[in-house]
């Protein structure tokens, strides 16, 4: 089998240059799901996978070094980060004396689009940072078997 | 002095409950202020104690206006012992700047709280009492509040007198050792947590300091950690101090049911309350372990001992002076609610009195210069409870003033064996000889101390023990047996002071391991002040009468005025004291020749005790552990799958079937020709997952039925689960195909039993899931809170999809925990994999 070879690199130049142009576009289509997902199908955990699959296709098709560098953090950085939103997303609400974890929302209007911020949305990044964070963390690491 | 009380269960205007018997009298000022995070709160004037008050009829008097420099007395108490604990963050970054004088530097701290607890003398010695209140855990009546009064006030001024001098004298005696910071650090963390002990006002607060101070305690006696006596003390020390501490969890929690508050003083105003109630005999008996275990009563008491492990600072500080007393704190804290109970008569004295004579006998047993003091430490600690369970007023006053004089000896003792041992390096009494001539001023500090400890006249011991056998000589006749115990006890305790005397300092010189010298200022200090303030106490007792009397009232509710004085007069206390004493010189003699027998005899004797219990206790525990992990953690990923799947169908088809019955009711009408299909390519797929000998088949196979799962998500209108279910396949088979090029073939397959016996787990847990499927169908089990969130998805969160509403919004919490699990997922795996590759270099 041709993934079974040490380098992880496929050969097929089609996976190649596919990965190259379908990794933004699936990175931009999770951010969509993410943002859209409080009224649509969608939402911080489907994105991250998203993301995450498009970090992997890239993975197969380049290797892990690669891989690497254009994430340009440790992969578990990611999650970190995501954890860190996800309790940030509470610290509102303490300090306004409600219950741990309470939404709070600020909504305003730019030339008549309203624009709608929310810890839930904070909380939702966190969430797709940790589920990208731990794919990655765990791909990565396997794929690393052989050149540790 | 100005006051600022708060107490929330009270309407304003309403009387306050008044503090103690003659307790100084408050009203609420008809403005009185909102305070953020108190609520309503009074400023008023302390009445002193008012007569008005001592009848039992409680009237608010002397009002005066509030004014602001009140409120600025709040926090002080929080401050100080939050101030510990940053201290003790900064410490390791301040060693590195002053190593040599860190000791000094840092005594400022301690010696900051006395001053400040020493100028509160007067105003608490006059029964006024300091509160201050936190809400911590609103939602669960838990505060952080705090206390000060004549109690507790002693307590403070002895942990932070006795702390200054440990502080000082740590630095000098474990001069420039590497871990020097991280001592002090725990050092002033234990000395923040003593003293919230002795200030809570809050049981469960009071709970979680005094587990601070036994976690310290653990870390300070395994403080020589290459040391594995150390360690294994340390273990011992947090095993006994900590179970004890579950179970005074219990009885606090007990406590606050019974009683409806958590709150000390509220608590302490009804004094029939908790006794009334039906949990109090349980209630009793796990205080008192509690109490005993902390403190070191039989058969708790092996753990001191062995606790000496630790450097002498620590056992002058911890397991002399300080620590050990919390379980005596609490006991006197608790008595004037709970002392009228059958069990708490009955155990105190006859605990209390035991230990005290094994302590006294173990320590003239004992050989070692720390053991000695230990086991006499023991001896002091039953007498404590003895006193406290006896509870008449003359009680109650001895166990003040030996509270005081046994800290301030014993204190300045370790310090002094400490010395003799780093001066000399040896603490063997047998290796100890004429050392006047080389060490004048710990010769006469230690004289001092010893008298002391003797309780021989002018020092603060001997007023303590004519107290004390005037207290017990004037308890009913029936507890002679008390009376023969102390008197037998005193006789060995001034045995003890002898040697400690006369064996090192007197005598002829004998070779030490070091050439002995005399010690730096710095390790003097604390014996010499020490010896010196009782022997000022002994000279002029009504130094702390007025405190002392201040402190009974607290422990017995009543008014007390405790009469101190160095003369009593020719009585039967004098007569027992001289009896004492001349025993005591008797018992040196036979000390002097029959020194060995009594080891070997005692030794002998002592495996017997409850020691071997607690290590037959922890190898059961291990052995126990032990033959369960063999039996359910084996390593087999087959055998942990088959343990869980059974023990669920076990449990929930029990369950399902004892509450529910049998629903077979299936309607298959309504199935149209596409779910048939769907239905029938996960069947295939299943049976060729498991009828497969490729890895990749079966994790191919398995994604079919993964994606199937999620096309009847999509046809039955759940498009949030059919992506995430899509999306999880997908990532699952390449996870799974990564994983797979790694494993090395099969070794071998299943035998016909085995497959026979997954044929059976597999069929069981697919058989409950039909049942539980079909059962949910036919029974509305619960009321559907799916209409709630319809309904309120959109209001209340400001989102049409319903599943992301819950996800982020009404269910974040269960979400940020998932997130942290992924977070663990993520890192064990990260983990496994690179220890992997260390272990193959």
């Amino acid at each position: 089998m041709a993934i079974k070879s040490r380098r992880k690199k496929s050969n097929t130049i089609v996976l190649h240059t596919a990965a190259l142009f379908l990794l933004p576009l699936q990175l931009l289509f999770s951010v969509f799901l993410l943002l859209r997902g409080h009224n649509d199908p969608g939402g911080g955990f489907i994105a991250g996978m998203v993301a995450a699959g498009a970090f992997v296709l890239y993975l197969f098709a380049h290797g892990v070094r690669s891989t690497r560098r254009i994430l340009r953090v440790a992969p578990r950085d990611l999650l970190g980060f995501g954890l860190l939103l996800g309790i940030l997303s509470a610290v509102p609400s303490l300090l306004k004396g409600k219950s741990f974890l309470t939404a709070q929302w600020w909504i305003f209007h730019i030339n008549e689009t309203e624009i709608a911020l929310s810890t839930v949305l904070l909380f939702d990044i966190g969430v797709y940072f940790s589920v990208l964070g731990t794919i990655l963390t765990i791909v990565i690491a396997l794929s690393e078997i052989d050149h540790g | 002095m100005d006051i600022l009380i708060d107490h929330p269960t009270t309407a304003k205007g309403e009387d306050f409950p008044r503090w103690g018997i003659e307790g100084a009298c408050f009203e609420m000022l008809p403005n009185a202020p909102y305070m953020p995070f108190l609520g309503q709160c009074g400023v008023g004037k302390c009445t002193k104690r008012n007569e008005n008050c001592a009848d039992g009829v409680f009237r608010n008097r002397a009002l005066l206006p509030s004014r602001k420099g009140s409120v600025i007395l709040k926090g002080i108490m929080l401050f100080a012992i939050l101030a510990g604990i940053v201290l003790a963050a900064v410490t390791p970054t301040i060693y590195r700047i002053f190593v040599k004088k860190i000791g000094w530097l840092l005594a400022l701290y301690p010696l900051g709280l006395f001053l400040f607890f020493a100028s509160k003398i007067t105003d608490v010695s006059t029964g006024a009492i300091v509160h201050e209140t936190w809400n911590w855990i609103p939602s669960m009546g838990i505060q952080l509040g705090f206390t000060l009064d004549g109690l507790s006030l002693i307590f403070a001024l002895l942990i932070s007198f006795i702390g200054t001098f440990v502080l000082i004298y740590a630095g000098a005696y474990l001069k420039e050792h590497t871990y020097l910071g991280r001592f002090y650090s725990t050092l002033l963390v234990f000395m923040a947590a003593m003293l919230g002990v002795v200030l809570s006002d809050n049981l469960i607060s009071l709970f979680v300091f005094w587990e601070l101070t036994s976690v310290t305690s653990y870390m300070l006696i395994g403080f020589d950690h290459e040391n594995p006596t150390a360690r294994k003390s340390a273990l011992q020390g947090l095993f006994v101090t900590a179970g004890g501490g579950l179970a005074l969890m219990a009885g606090l929690i007990m406590v606050g049911i019974a009683g409806g508050s958590y709150s000390m003083t509220t608590l302490l105003a009804d004094n029939n309350l908790l006794l009334s109630s039906s949990m109090a005999t349980g209630m009793i008996i796990c205080i008192l372990i509690g109490a005993f275990t902390k403190s070191a009563q039989f058969p708790f008491h092996f753990w001191l001992p062995n606790a000496m492990a630790a450097p002498t600072p620590v056992s002058a500080y911890l397991h002399s002076a300080t620590m050990v007393k919390a379980g005596i704190y609490l006991l006197a804290r608790l008595s004037p609610i709970l002392s009228s109970h059958p069990i708490w008569q009955f155990t105190l004295p006859v605990v209390g009195g035991f230990t005290m004579l094994l302590g006294a006998y173990m320590a003239y047993a004992a050989i070692d210069l720390k053991k000695v003091l230990a086991y006499s430490t023991i001896m002091a600690l039953g007498t404590l409870t003895l006193l406290i369970g006896i509870g008449s007023p003359v009680a109650i006053g001895a166990f003040l003033c030996f509270l005081v004089a046994h800290s301030l000896y014993k204190g300045a003792l370790f310090m002094i064996a400490g010395i003799i041992d780093h001066e000399t390096g040896t603490k063997n009494l047998l290796h100890l000889g004429g050392l006047r001539k080389y060490m004048p001023v710990t010769a006469i500090a230690t004289l001092i101390s010893a008298l002391s400890l003797a309780g021989l006249p002018p020092l603060f011991g001997f007023i303590a023990k004519e107290l004390m056998f005037e207290s017990i000589l004037a308890t009913s006749p029936l507890h002679v047996g008390i009376l023969l115990i102390s008197l037998l006890s005193a006789m060995f305790i001034t045995a003890i002071a002898m040697i400690l005397v006369i064996k090192p300092f007197f005598g002829s010189y004998q070779e030490t391991p070091k050439k002995a010298h005399e010690a730096p200022v710095a390790l003097l200090l604390g014996p010499c002040f020490l010896g010196v303030t009782a022997l000022l106490f002994g000279f002029f007792p009504s130094l702390v009468s007025s405190l002392f009397s201040e402190s009974s009232v607290r422990i017995l509710q009543s008014p007390q005025h405790l009469h101190l004085a160095l003369w009593h007069g020719l009585n039967l206390p004098l007569a027992m004291s001289t009896l004492g004493l001349f025993g005591g010189g008797l018992l040196f003699l036979g000390w002097q020749k029959n020194r060995s027998p009594i080891a070997s005899i005692t030794l002998q004797i002592s495996r017997l005790g409850p020691e071997s219990g607690y290590y037959y206790l922890m190898d059961g525990l291990t052995k126990i552990s032990k033959w369960q992990t063999q039996l359910l953690q084996n390593g087999k990923n087959g055998l942990y799958l088959i343990v869980m799947v059974l023990s669920t169908v076990g449990l929930v088809g029990y369950t399902l079937l004892s509450k529910y019955g049998l629903h077979l009711h299936l309607d298959l009408d309504d199935i149209r020709f596409y779910e048939w299909f769907i239905a029938s390519l996960m069947v295939i797929a299943s049976l060729y997952v498991i009828s497969t000998r490729s890895r990749l088949g079966a994790v191919a196979a398995m994604g079919v039925v993964g994606f199937t799962i999620s096309l009847i998500f999509v046809l039955f209108s759940a498009p949030d689960l059919g992506i995430t279910q899509v999306l999880i396949e997908t990532l699952t088979v390449i996870l799974l195909v990564l994983v797979l090029f790694r494993l090395p073939g099969f070794s071998h397959f299943s035998s016909p039993l085995e497959i026979v016996r997954d044929i059976i787990v597999a069929v069981s847990a697919g058989t409950l899931m039909t049942l539980l499927t079909l059962a949910a169908i036919d029974v509305q089990f619960f009321p559907s809170i799916s209409k709630f969130y319809i309904e309120n998805s959109y209001v209340l969160a400001h989102g049409r999809n319903i599943v992301n509403v819950i996800i982020v919004d009404f269910r974040a919490l269960d979400t940020l925990g998932e997130i942290f699990v992924f977070a663990i997922v993520a890192l064990g795996v990260l983990s496994m994999l690179k220890l992997r590759g260390s272990d193959g270099d």
